[in-house]
């Protein structure tokens, strides 16, 4: 197999440590006494419970529809009993609450009836549903539902199926065993996904520290017939994120202002095409995943966990040595501090680490900037990071975006080569947020100033249109009434635009002048009162669309900050940007 | 947690390692130096380092900074020993210790200090001091005059009057006086054979310290310190320039390896227009300060009123900078197959 490799620039070598966790075959962790299910777990809608406390639920039930065609679903991933449906810890940087399904089980494990699809006969409409409904997004760590990554651009057929195995961040080995062990189901998952996207070819890119698994992914495609390419791409992070592994297969850049399928590629994870197979012909929605658990334990070694496990339970299983001080949830590259232990296993979930002061030694002081390059030499997206740190650090944000900030995916590299020690990823991502967060109130300061301008617009118009009116109405009937008695009406009143001597002019209708304020003032004290009850009322639902909204950041950041092994670049890191621009 | 921000795992590098690498990267050059003009440079050496790390901790000390995170960070000392070895050996001490603290206090400090300098305060240091003392900064020793060490401490102190001993020129200086000079009766490869300052291929001694300074400087590009672009921008315009004028008028004009191997190219070449700071930034900005540089540094070397044009050159492409930066913006990722 002569595959022509692309080289990507920049990139490092961190130590991989990657030997303690691939010594045993994954293991089965055991079912905690409780199971914290997140309701949002992938990028787009948050699902809608659909079920409620005291429900029984069986393993791989529907318990919560997707949202929305951006949306995948979630299920009970045993057997058992909801307890409550409530706010919970998540497994998020920020340690937010979320709306959590808790499922007490009931130790049968019992399944729902499970029905295979023939995926082969339906329209691909309907396995892209069914994808959907089964909950199947990339596992690399990026969650994008991936359903919606398998339409082709109507404009560009799909040339190359990309499925990432490349794992590049350091103690990660969840798709090295995954490979090893279970490489026939990855094939036949990747032929579907092929199959859907029309895709000409179909090339496996697994980093070459990983001889294992080329080889039973090389043993798995050859027994099954198919022409997939198994590829051994160097050993370099990020080699395993999305548009890296792009470029070393295909030599196609994809810039961050494009989606991949635009240039005729796509990219998935390869424990995404062993869900999506599971799904489709077992009828197993995701109700587990794969994760490393390593790093300052004393047993490193691959799980299948269910989801909703607590990240507690995990760690307990490795046996966390004496001097643990933190855990790390993805590789120590990319991912994020643990807030609190009580937060669930999710779909994101590859990667635990246990830290101590040795694996993680405290960051030395931050010294200034020397203009070194060496940020630049290893920045994958060849950007300048140090320009962006300084136009960060000096608050000039649309510097930053002429430097391009919104290409950088947040890998690291820079802050990981700095001689200064500088947290380069940590100015960027301030910088990105910062304009996000400007960009909402501008729009959210526009959309006042227009909400403002059409209520005065309104007003003046209907004031208009009322004077007209009764103006008119007095004219007429005062030559109604000429004939009857002229004296009953002044003919001043009738030259008087305003409302009030309109109204006061009109003794038919219009209560006496004593009357007019009476009721001008009742009209006040109605309007008041309507405006006490809107904002009563609008008041709940403000505080009630808190949380959304938080998980809609959430949503946002998690976006953001996909993961290396995120599959293609998810919309929402797109967004802001066009936004901003 | 000590730090709660990713990557959770960082490289080797640092600026103290990066200082050490380039101190490590003058020595071949300072070796050289010493067998060939005396240990006199180590004390000159010497007397610079703890001129700028008093500076250093004076400013510091002055603005707040935290001083032995800066003082150890290694910065001061290679600017200091910069200075020690783009001076006449034999200057009197004074005249490094004002160099040095001009540079720390002025050029470094008072612009914000480390990784804030526009200029290369080693060349700001040796600017002002030609310019304020253009005899004694281009009084090198003569060759031939077999000092012993006790004689250049004495120098160095002042405590000898320097004229009478001094010949007061270095190849390049010799070589321009001599055809001033002679005005027209005499011809470069005459010079170059028969008078003694000149060496093999360049002037006698400073050739093998250059020499000195090119492995030094190869060997930093191999460790990554600094790239190739601006070394080879200098020498290559340094180069091209001389060889031009040397095959038009082999009389009038030095060949081109003399030009490469005389004065401070080398020393230029691989420890000044790479300095980062004060430097360009972009691959194609670094060649370009780099040609700009070695152009002007030939022209200002032959044609000025100076013996060594670099440190003029070097400050002039620092002013050129941002200019230079601005334009010579790579593309990024994707964006090359973008129409
Ligand atoms: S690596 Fe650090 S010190 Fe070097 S240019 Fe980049 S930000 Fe500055
Ligand atoms: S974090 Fe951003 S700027 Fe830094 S190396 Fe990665 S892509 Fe480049």
């Amino acid at each position: 197999m002569l595959q022509h490799l692309f080289g990507f620039k920049g990139g490092v070598k961190p130590q991989t440590n990657k030997a303690p966790s691939v010594q045993q075959a994954i293991g089965q962790a055991p079912l905690p006494e409780r199971l914290y299910v997140p309701l949002h777990q992938s990028i787009g809608g948050s699902p809608n419970p659909l079920v409620e406390a005291g429900e029984q639920v069986l393993k791989g039930q529907l318990i919560g529809g997707a949202d929305g065609w951006m949306s995948a679903a979630v299920h009970a991933p045993t057997s058992g009993i909801v307890l409550a449906i409530e706010q919970h810890v998540a497994a998020h940087p920020s340690g937010l609450p979320t709306l959590t399904v808790v499922i007490a089980p009931d130790g049968r494990d019992e399944w729902i009836a499970r029905t295979p699809l023939d995926y082969r006969s339906l329209a691909p409409e309907r396995v892209r549903e069914a994808l959907r409904d089964a909950g199947v997004v990339g596992l690399g760590g990026a969650v994008f539902p991936s359903h919606a990554k398998l339409t082709a651009a109507s404009s560009v057929a799909v040339e190359q199926l990309v499925i990432n195995g490349a794992e590049c961040e350091p103690f990660m080995t969840c798709d090295d065993l995954l490979m090893r062990e279970r490489a026939e189901e990855i094939v036949r998952g990747s032929a579907i996904f092929r199959e859907l996207l029309a895709a000409r070819r179909v090339l496996i890119g697994i980093e070459d520290n990983k001889p294992e698994a080329v080889a039973a992914m090389q043993a798995a495609v050859q027994r099954l017939g198919e022409d997939h390419e198994v590829v051994a791409v160097p050993t370099r992070y990020p080699a395993g994120g999305a548009k890296q592994l792009i470029r070393v297969l295909t030599g196609k850049e994809v810039p961050a202002s494009k989606r991949s399928t635009e240039l005729g590629v796509q990219c998935f994870n390869v424990a995404t095409a062993y869900t999506a197979y599971r799904a489709l012909a077992y009828g197993e929605p995701v109700i587990s995943r794969i994760v490393t658990l390593t790093g300052n334990v004393l047993q490193p070694r691959n799980w299948e966990v269910r989801l909703g496990t607590p990240l507690r339970n995990l760690v307990a299983l490795g046996q966390p040595k004496a001097d643990t001080s933190s855990y790390l949830m993805g590789g120590p590259m990319m991912g994020f501090e643990i807030p609190d232990l009580a937060a669930p296993v999710i779909k994101a979930t590859n990667c635990v680490i246990a830290g101590s002061p040795t694996l993680f030694p405290p960051r030395p002081p931050e010294m200034p900037c020397i203009r070194c390059g060496a940020c630049a030499e290893v920045c994958p997206h060849e950007l300048q990071p140090f320009e962006l740190y300084w136009f960060a650090r000096a608050r000039n944000f649309g510097k930053t975006q002429e430097y391009h900030l919104f290409d950088c995916i947040e890998c690291g590299c820079c802050s990981y080569v700095c001689p200064s020690h500088i947290p380069l990823v940590q100015y960027f991502r301030f910088a990105k947020s910062e304009i996000w967060s400007r960009e909402r109130e501008k729009q959210a300061a526009e959309a006042a100033k227009a909400r403002f301008e059409l209520r005065n617009a309104r007003a003046e118009r209907e004031q208009a249109e009322k004077a007209e009116r009764l103006a008119r109405a007095a004219t007429t009937r005062s030559s109604e009434r000429k004939p009857a008695s002229v004296a009953a009406s002044p003919p001043v009143a009738v030259s008087e635009p305003g409302v009030a001597s309109a109204v006061a002019s009109e003794p038919a209708i219009a209560p006496t002048p004593v009357d007019a304020d009476a009721l001008k003032k009742a009209t006040i004290v109605a309007a008041m009162e309507r405006a006490r009850a809107q904002r009563a009322a609008v008041q709940p639902r403000n505080t009630e669309q808190l949380t959304p909204q938080q998980q809609r950041e959430i949503a946002a950041i998690e976006a953001r900050r996909a993961n290396l092994q995120a599959e293609s670049p998810p919309d929402a890191v797109n967004q802001p940007r066009r936004a901003a621009e | 947690m000590a730090f709660s921000t990713p990557p959770y795992v960082l490289g080797p590098g640092s600026v103290r390692r990066v200082m050490l690498q380039v101190l490590i990267g003058l020595l071949p050059g300072i070796a050289a130096y010493i067998w060939l003009l005396g240990a006199s440079i180590v004390l000159q050496l010497l007397i610079a380092t703890v001129a700028a790390l008093a500076g250093e901790a004076l400013m510091l000390w002055l603005r707040g900074k935290p001083q032995g995170l800066f003082l150890s960070d290694g910065s001061a000392v290679v600017t200091a020993w910069l200075i020690a070895l783009a001076f006449p050996p034999l200057a009197p001490w004074w005249l490094i210790v004002g160099g040095t603290l001009f540079a720390i206090v002025v050029a470094k400090h008072l612009y914000g200090g480390l990784g804030q300098n526009p200029f290369n305060p080693a060349m700001i240091a040796f600017a002002v001091c030609i310019v304020s003392f253009p005899a004694l900064m281009s009084q090198w020793p003569a060759l031939g005059l077999k000092l012993t060490l006790v004689e250049q401490l004495k120098f160095i102190a002042g405590l000898i009057p320097r004229i009478d001993v001094m010949s007061g020129a270095t190849p390049l200086d010799a070589l321009k006086t001599a055809l001033k000079l002679g005005e027209g009766t005499v011809d470069v490869p005459t010079l170059l054979a028969t008078q003694e300052v000149f060496g093999n291929f360049a002037g006698r001694g400073w050739e093998w310290v250059s020499v000195g300074y090119l492995v030094g400087g190869l060997w930093l590009w191999q460790k990554k310190i600094i790239s190739w672009q601006a070394p080879l921008g200098f020498l290559g315009s340094l180069f091209l320039l001389a060889a031009v004028l040397w095959i038009w008028s082999p009389q009038q004009f030095a060949n081109p390896f003399f030009h490469l191997f005389s004065g401070g190219s080398m020393l230029g070449a691989f420890f000044i227009v790479t300095d980062p700071v004060s430097g360009s930034t972009t691959s194609r900005g670094k060649l370009i300060f780099g040609f700009a540089a070695g152009v002007l540094a030939y022209l200002i070397r032959v044609f000025g009123g100076y013996p060594d044009g670099i440190a003029f050159a070097v400050l002039l492409m620092n002013l050129c900078v941002p200019l230079i930066d601005m334009y010579t913006q790579p593309p990024i990722f994707g964006m090359k197959n973008e129409r």
